[in-house]
């Protein structure tokens, strides 16, 4: 029978919950790391017993960590993470430049068709590619050393390439999105990168229409319509169907806009999910109550989802890595909270529950579906 | 044989409990000793010192023989208890919340 494993990185280690198809009854391994902060943990879709994990701490700086028996175990692999050639520098909250400065890794992205090859998008922002199961990294430097690279600039939780979405059509093609610099496309495999930000309008910058400096938090994509990209940014939730040649705004009717995660439903392109927050010095739920917003027509009309969340005095936050879903039938969808509540919904959202409460703040999730 | 006490988070990393003991060649020094921590134990490279520069990571101090070592020279010689190895050189994670 199949099943699910959700993978959730938090604040003081990595969880690994399981269950069998009805996602009914969960199995919770961990803390795996306990003590330190997991920003994301993914699984490679060409061989889901082959795990990543990014460990971090401010003490003792990032490992990165590889399972290659579902999560059973774990063996540190390489941790170099260095710029190519000179650094460079962007611009720091103040409006100074300052050194490109290696921190973390928010987001390892597996290869879809190799299991050995997987991306990491770290802070200061760059994206870095291993071809030996994590062993080594190199820099793909070309998205660094953009044009318009000096213009970057850090959102509250520092300058992070945090998304990474690749194309399963063009393996020439992938985005990465950072804050605050917006969202990037290459369509040779990282040697060259287009800004693609046309249609976003950001009142946080000086000119709110330009070629960067948006506060994008996620980007969400339908295997089967890779030219439709959904984005929940810093506010606005914006829809492209020309590969982020061009974006619309699609969620003006929500009661905020304002948000973290997205994601597209395994079946229903059309079928997309976010968790409206209130505002973005408000990092929790409008009126207390959680609601997952989902549309069934690819943006513009909204409705709450409710059943099984709570609807009073809630005050956490759905960070932007923290939302995926399955591909069984009826797709599954989950979320984790920084008050440490991991939420699953077997039926597509209409009714959710708790598979853990009471877990450090969640960072990622991540779900892997299982033969 | 000099004795190395690690904080938690890295005993747990390198897989030991309690001291370890490394051979270091010629003078004890705080980089001969942290090569020779991260030669036998791989999983701890990058997490007391930058693999790249070298530097000391912020959050990580140097004791030993009731001294704060950390701000002393890569190749200055450890005091010669730490180099006998009547004394254990400390690696300490920064007291910080979290």
């Amino acid at each position: 029978m199949s099943g699910v494993r959700v993978l959730v990185g938090t604040r003081k280690g990595a969880f690994v919950l399981t269950s069998d198809g009805a996602r009914k009854a969960w199995e919770v391994s961990g803390p795996h790391f306990p003590g330190w902060e997991i920003y994301h943990i993914n699984g490679s879709a060409a061989d889901p017993n082959r795990l990543y994990a990014s460990q971090c701490s401010g003490w003792f700086g990032q490992l990165i960590q590889r399972s290659d028996d579902g999560g059973v175990t774990w063996a540190p692999v390489g941790n170099q993470f260095v710029y190519e050639g000179v650094a460079g520098t962007h611009q720091w909250y103040d409006g100074t430049q300052r050194p490109w400065e290696f921190t973390r890794v928010w987001h390892l992205e597996p290869s879809r068709t190799d299991p050995d090859t997987v991306y990491a998008g770290v802070q200061d922002a760059a994206l870095f590619k291993s071809t030996d199961g994590g062993a080594s990294w190199h820099e793909l430097a070309a998205l660094r050393q953009h044009k318009t690279g000096p213009d970057w600039q850090p959102g509250a939780g520092g300058m992070c390439l945090h998304t990474i979405v690749l194309d399963p059509t063009r393996d020439q093609r992938m985005f990465a999105a950072i804050s605050a610099a917006g969202v990037f496309r290459t369509d040779d495999a990282g040697e060259t990168w287009q800004p693609a930000n046309k249609g976003l309008h950001s009142q946080g910058i000086p000119d709110g229409d330009a070629e960067v400096g948006h506060c994008v938090h996620s980007l969400a994509m339908h295997p089967s319509r890779p030219e439709t990209l959904f984005m929940q940014k810093h506010w606005d939730v914006m829809r492209s169907d020309d590969a982020g040649d061009t974006w619309q705004d699609v969620g003006d009717n929500l009661p905020t806009d304002f948000g973290f995660a997205i994601d597209v439903h395994a079946h229903e392109p059309e079928t997309i999910y976010i968790v409206p927050i209130k505002s973005d010095s408000e990092h929790f739920p409008l009126d207390g109550r959680l609601r997952v917003y989902r549309s069934r027509t690819g943006g513009n009309e909204w409705e709450p989802l409710t059943n099984g969340l709570p609807q009073r005095d809630c005050y956490v936050n759905v960070l932007r890595d923290a939302m995926a879903v399955d591909s069984l039938d009826d797709c599954g969808i989950y979320f984790g909270t920084t008050g440490g509540q991991v939420y699953a919904s077997n039926d597509a959202g209409d009714n959710w529950s708790p598979i853990v409460r009471d877990l450090p703040a969640v960072l990622s999730v991540e779900v892997q579906t299982l033969p | 044989m000099i004795r190395v006490v690690l904080p938690a988070h890295l005993r747990a990393l390198a897989h030991v409990d309690g001291e370890v003991q490394l051979d270091v060649e010629g003078l004890v020094t705080q980089r001969t000793v942290l090569d020779a921590l991260e030669a036998a134990y791989p999983a701890l490279r990058g997490t007391v010192r930058n693999q790249t520069t070298q530097q000391r990571r912020p959050f990580v101090r140097f004791f030993a023989c009731e001294e704060d070592l950390s701000h002393a020279e890569p190749d200055e010689a450890l005091p010669d208890p730490v180099a006998l190895g009547a004394e254990p050189l400390l690696i300490i994670g920064a007291m910080a919340g979290g």
